[in-house]
């Protein structure tokens, strides 16, 4: 094992796959001269020259593009640079990538990975911060990928670029600079299968991306309230692993859904419709969703802070569920 | 230009002190197309601006104290803490937005348009941005759109040669960006964005053009961002020297010079400028500073006017 950040185990699993099969190319905006805006590019500076590079700001063609090389047998890779910024090129995922080939009657596959961060950071306010996974939740046609440690990522990600599927991973901010293990010898994650992050008996806690360290720090401020969390991250939102959510909904009875994005319609609304109907009989009280408040995300950091979910909710969550407030 | 410059330097010492959150982009070394496009313009034409928007909320009659306050995310601020340095806008004198989307603001600029156009006043709108915005589909629409609907609007693109770390060379197929008013059948020119009365002959050309229902212009403004594309920008994609080389080349310096030689100013009344803006940066920054901060619960507002949509 080895301590890495995140971003230093995006940039192996990128460098090793791209050494392995040379159909794989990856571009996007600033990502070939200062190592990528989060520093996932560092370790392939200088690299692949042909097969690493900067792009005008043209998302629709940055997005469409990655569709039309897949089509020739390339595995292209993109960054989108912020998540906010699928919006500027949205109609090639959600209508081209996501369409074409069920529209073709499986006809060709759509190998390529669309990735990059999204999430609150710091103050970069209502155009800068979305988490918008739900929407290709919504709209089918694109597995969705959202890992939260450094193991998960490179693991993901070299899957991610075994896949003949079309896949967008979403990376949040706060995550690149974060530490963890990886292995020094290789290993891939299959898709589709949540990590139960925590054993707990009184409430399963599903959640994703920084909430699952937010989740984490609740468990632990609860151990002295006598609340046990079991904490499941999905790591892959679609296809989600419902089998391991209700196989520990059935033991806590309980439910908690934590994502930092908007509540109204968000995933978890998804998730809980699908457990209440799939394990109603399991559950011992009424399913509660975090998420931000309806809101476009406030620059300031007393509003940001305000409208973000963090552990603070889990644990006021938790408490209620329990009978304690 | 001068006012830009100093809110500009106070911004990047208080980002660096700590005092600001999230990004600044500078507009240091572009000073002069703002100015020199807005000295052409009444209040109640319309602007909408970019990530790099102060200068053009500055020169288009903007309080400073409003934006250093928003700067800060104060309850005093121009959004009320809500926008931060990537959205202050004034609509009351014009300004419809900065913009975080790189090329937002110019499909607004020919909404407006097309507003004045059917209203039959004799306003204009301009649309700021960047030479990394040309590549982007809103720009070719719109400019095809505005000409097409021979909209009273003018495009200025701050051409300064780098859209963050991508050289403009290397990712725009024209010379001058002006080349592409050819394929939009509008005329395009090129100019020194440097010069403060270059631009403001042309802005002016171009304005009275678009008040006078002869459409659109695009006018690329060629000039340099003398600091890194955001406070904090490591910079490594560009030589110092390049840097240097344009710092001996940038606008204010340059005008101040003109001034002078023209018996326009003198150094004494140049030095009592300065004076009284560093004073009223001073201000700006104290009123920032003694504004208080939102309350948490502030961010349940200003979504919608009947103030719903919260909740469900
Ligand atoms: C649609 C979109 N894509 C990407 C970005 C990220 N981004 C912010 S500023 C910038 C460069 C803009 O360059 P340019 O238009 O030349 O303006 P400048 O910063 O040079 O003033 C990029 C890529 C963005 N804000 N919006
Ligand atoms: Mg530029």
């Amino acid at each position: 094992m080895k301590t890495i950040t995140f971003s230093e185990a995006l940039g192996e699993a990128i460098l090793e796959e791209m050494q392995r099969d040379d159909t794989i190319f990856t571009y996007g905006e600033d990502i070939a001269k200062q190592g990528g805006i989060f520093g996932a590019y560092k370790s392939l500076l200088g690299k692949f020259p042909n097969r690493i590079f900067d792009t005008p700001i043209s998302e629709e063609a940055i997005y469409g593009s990655a569709l039309g090389a897949a089509l020739v047998g390339m595995r292209p890779m993109v960054e989108f640079h912020f998540s906010d910024f699928l919006f500027t090129g949205i109609q090639s995922i959600t209508l081209q990538i996501e369409k074409i080939r069920y529209m073709t009657g499986g006809q060709g596959k759509l190998h390529l990975l669309l990735r990059g961060p999204d999430g609150v950071s710091n103050s970069a306010a209502a155009q800068h911060s979305e988490s918008i996974e739900t929407i290709f939740m919504h709209i089918p046609g694109i597995k969705i990928i959202i890992p939260s440690t450094p193991y998960d990522i490179k693991g993901m990600i070299k899957t991610s670029l075994r896949s003949d599927d079309p896949i967008i991973c979403f990376e949040h901010k706060s995550l690149y600079s974060q530490k963890g293990e990886v292995p020094e010898e290789e290993y891939l994650i299959p898709l589709g299968k949540a990590d139960i992050k925590k054993e707990g008996k009184d409430i399963t806690v599903v959640t994703i991306s920084r909430m699952v360290h937010e989740s984490l720090k609740a468990a632990n401020e609860l151990v002295k309230d006598g609340i046990d969390l079991e904490i499941i991250d999905l790591r892959t939102l679609l296809p989600w692993d419902k089998e391991t959510v209700i196989k520990s909904v059935q033991k806590t009875n309980r439910l908690i859904i934590a994502h930092e994005t908007w509540r109204r319609a968000g995933w978890g609304a998804e998730i809980a419709s699908t457990i209440q109907e799939e394990a109603f009989d399991s559950l011992d009280a009424p399913i509660i969703r975090i998420g931000a408040y309806n809101v476009p995300m406030p620059f300031s950091s007393v509003l940001q802070n305000f409208v973000t979910p963090d552990k603070q909710n889990i644990i006021t969550a938790a408490k209620k569920m329990m009978g304690e407030m | 230009m001068q006012k830009i410059r100093k809110f500009e330097q106070a911004a990047e010492q208080l980002f660096l002190e700590g005092k600001l959150p999230g990004f600044i982009h500078l507009y240091i070394g572009e000073e002069a197309i703002a100015a020199g496009v807005m000295a052409t313009l009444n209040k109640n034409d319309y602007i909408t601006s970019t990530h790099r928007g102060h200068g053009h909320m500055i020169a288009k009659g903007g309080d400073i104290n409003l934006m250093m306050a928003e700067l800060f995310g104060k309850t005093t601020g121009y959004c009320k803490g809500k926008g931060g340095s990537m959205h202050i806008a004034d609509f009351s004198v014009g300004v419809l937005g900065a913009n975080g989307v790189v090329g937002g603001g110019l499909p607004i600029a020919i909404g407006a348009g097309l507003g004045i156009k059917i209203k039959e006043t004799s306003q204009v709108a301009i649309a700021f941005f960047g030479d990394g915005a040309a590549n982007t589909g809103a720009f070719h629409e719109s400019l095809n759109f505005a000409s097409i609907f021979r909209l009273p609007v003018v495009f200025i693109n701050e051409n300064n040669q780098y859209a963050s770390t991508a050289k403009k060379q290397e990712t725009t197929s024209v010379e001058n960006i002006s080349d592409r008013a050819i394929s939009y059948s509008i005329p395009g020119v090129t100019i020194d964005g440097n010069n403060v009365l270059a631009v403001y002959e042309a802005a002016k050309e171009a304005v009275e053009r678009a008040r006078d229902k002869g459409g659109p212009t695009l006018i690329e403004a060629k000039t340099y961002r003398l600091k890194g594309h955001f406070v904090g920008d490591p910079t490594k994609y560009r030589e110092q020297t390049e840097v240097n080389n344009f710092w001996g080349k940038e606008p204010i310096n340059i005008f101040e010079k003109q001034l002078i030689n023209w018996e326009i100013l003198n150094q004494k009344e140049i030095n009592n400028i300065n004076e009284r803006l560093d004073n009223q940066i001073l201000e700006a920054i104290k009123f920032a500073e003694n504004s208080p901060e939102p309350l948490p619960e502030e961010a349940l507002t200003d979504l919608f006017v009947d103030d719903t949509g919260y909740d469900y």
